[in-house]
């Protein structure tokens, strides 16, 4: 049996007081799409940016490839700006709006991360980055500044630009949910090209339909636990917990005229 | 009818030429203390400590609650009183001007700085990138395109406000020029030369500045 490529176990945050993150534990292996679903206020974003350490847990213990990061919630005991910077190197983090560097085109966006984070020469980080924007379907727009992008144009740029920077896992912050209903596909569409290529993938997402397509498990959280966990024609489709139920009430109902 | 003889410009032209050359000369000198001065400033009250960012703010607040008029004369008579050291006119000029402008130079850097776009910071961090990377590569070049227009103005505000110098005897265009009226009694010839010297040396700068406002637009991503 393989290790796992993403293993977090009892992790925990709070903001002011609030719990947000209550002990969770998760893994997922090499190739997997795990999709991470629930009301707003459960803590999925939070668990997503704990796992590339944009938000820095309390306790528990975070793995990611061949990184292990342990927290006790003693300040001292930190990870210094080198030590974070590298290991959220190993991961691509999508956000939900964009956050594209607006002085740089989309060709410069995307081959930020290599030039200064991996120094590669300029040259090859300008191949791989239309190499990329190829594959996302946007290598005519390379020399294009953001603001003249539209809203799946640029989360696609942003993919791209996660991307380039080999991550052995991919973050997805609801990267649809900014964007106007028209223009979501054409991003559904390039994750789950990502996702045929067997690129390990966690999604917090509000695209139920799409969730049960594309994810190989689904977690189910609220108040900052774990409420349900499997795969998704269980989770989603004949839910066991009451409040999973309650929350996919309004998307199983609409299951016949909303088809993802 | 009043009997205008702009002839006795050119009687002067040397003196006129000198006044105008030590105006520009004053400019440049206060506008690059200025903004040195408001870069350490700007900086600094973004500091975590209290015992760095209170004094800074006090220093700002005070040059920019009070008239600059009255700051200059302060710096010539005052000042050597209270310190015990003699300055020149020149010397308390330059001090007093390099700090005024500082402090309003201060809270533009400060502002641009401060408007930077959370999320493509967030989005640099999650590339891996340090700091100081972040800084260098994100930060600096957006906040600085944004500096640039209220920066030209400050600029601007910097060579008006050196035709104060004049009160302390400071030989600039104003100065020169009320002395010539002086000797010449044609006082309205020579305010005209030296408003008209003024807008001819400001109106191309205001123009350069309006086109680098247009041509380096910072949009959100």
């Amino acid at each position: 049996m393989a290790t796992p490529l993403i293993e977090i176990s009892g992790l925990r945050k709070s903001f002011g007081g609030h719990d947000v993150l209550k002990g969770i534990s998760l893994q997922v292996m090499r190739g997997q799409v795990l999709a991470l679903i629930g009301p707003s206020g459960s803590g999925k974003s939070t668990l997503l940016r704990c796992i590339n350490l944009l938000t820095i847990p309390e306790a528990g213990r975070i793995t990611v490839g061949d990184q292990t990061i342990d927290f006790d919630g003693r300040r001292t005991a930190l990870p210094d700006d080198r030590r974070l910077a590298r290991f959220r190197a190993s991961t691509g983090m999508v956000f939900q709006h964009f956050n594209l560097f607006s002085h740089m085109t989309a060709l410069q966006n995307v081959m930020e991360g290599p030039l200064t984070v991996l120094r590669t020469p300029k040259a090859q980080a300008a191949a791989e980055a239309r190499s990329l924007l190829d594959k996302v379907g946007l290598l005519e727009r390379a020399g294009v500044y953001p603001d003249k992008l539209s809203g799946g144009q640029k989360q696609r740029v942003a993919i791209a630009r996660a991307l380039a920077m080999r991550p052995g896992v991919m973050l997805f912050d609801e990267a649809t949910s900014a964007l106007d209903p028209e223009l979501v596909d054409e991003v559904l569409g390039v994750i789950r090209g990502l996702a045929r290529e067997g690129m390990t993938m966690i999604l917090v997402t509000h695209e139920i339909g799409f969730a049960r397509d594309v994810a190989d498990e689904v977690i189910f959280m609220r108040d900052g636990v774990v409420a349900e966990s499997g795969p998704p024609s269980r989770v989603i489709d004949q839910p066991q917990n009451e409040a999973t139920r309650a929350f996919l009430g309004r998307f199983n109902a609409g299951a016949g005229s909303r088809v993802a | 009818m009043y009997h205008w003889d702009f002839g006795i410009l050119w009687t002067y032209r040397t003196l006129l030429i000198a006044g105008l050359a030590y105006t520009l000369l004053f400019t440049v000198i206060c506008v690059v203390l200025g903004l040195l001065i408001g870069l350490v400033t700007g900086v600094g009250r973004l500091s975590k400590h209290r015992f760095v960012t209170v004094p800074l703010r006090a220093y700002v607040e005070v040059f920019r609650c009070t008239p600059v008029l009255v700051q200059l004369v302060w710096f010539y008579y005052a000042l050597p009183v209270l310190s015990g050291i003699q300055i020149s006119a020149v010397a308390a000029a330059t001090l007093c001007l390099s700090l005024y402008g500082g402090a309003f130079y201060s809270e533009i850097i400060r502002g641009g700085i401060i408007s930077s776009d959370n999320g493509q910071i967030e989005a640099a961090r999650a590339l891996g990138m340090r700091k100081h990377q972040i800084l260098r590569r994100i930060v600096l070049p957006q906040a600085l395109k944004r500096m640039v227009p209220p920066l030209m103005s400050q600029s601007i505000m910097q060579l008006k406000n050196t035709s104060l110098l004049s009160v302390l005897a400071v030989p600039d265009l104003l100065y020169q020029g009320q002395v010539i009226a002086h000797e010449t009694y044609r006082p309205l010839e020579l305010y005209t030369f030296i408003a008209v010297a003024y807008f001819a040396v400001l109106l191309p700068v205001t123009m350069w500045a309006k086109r680098l406002e247009f041509s380096a637009p910072v949009s959100e991503a």
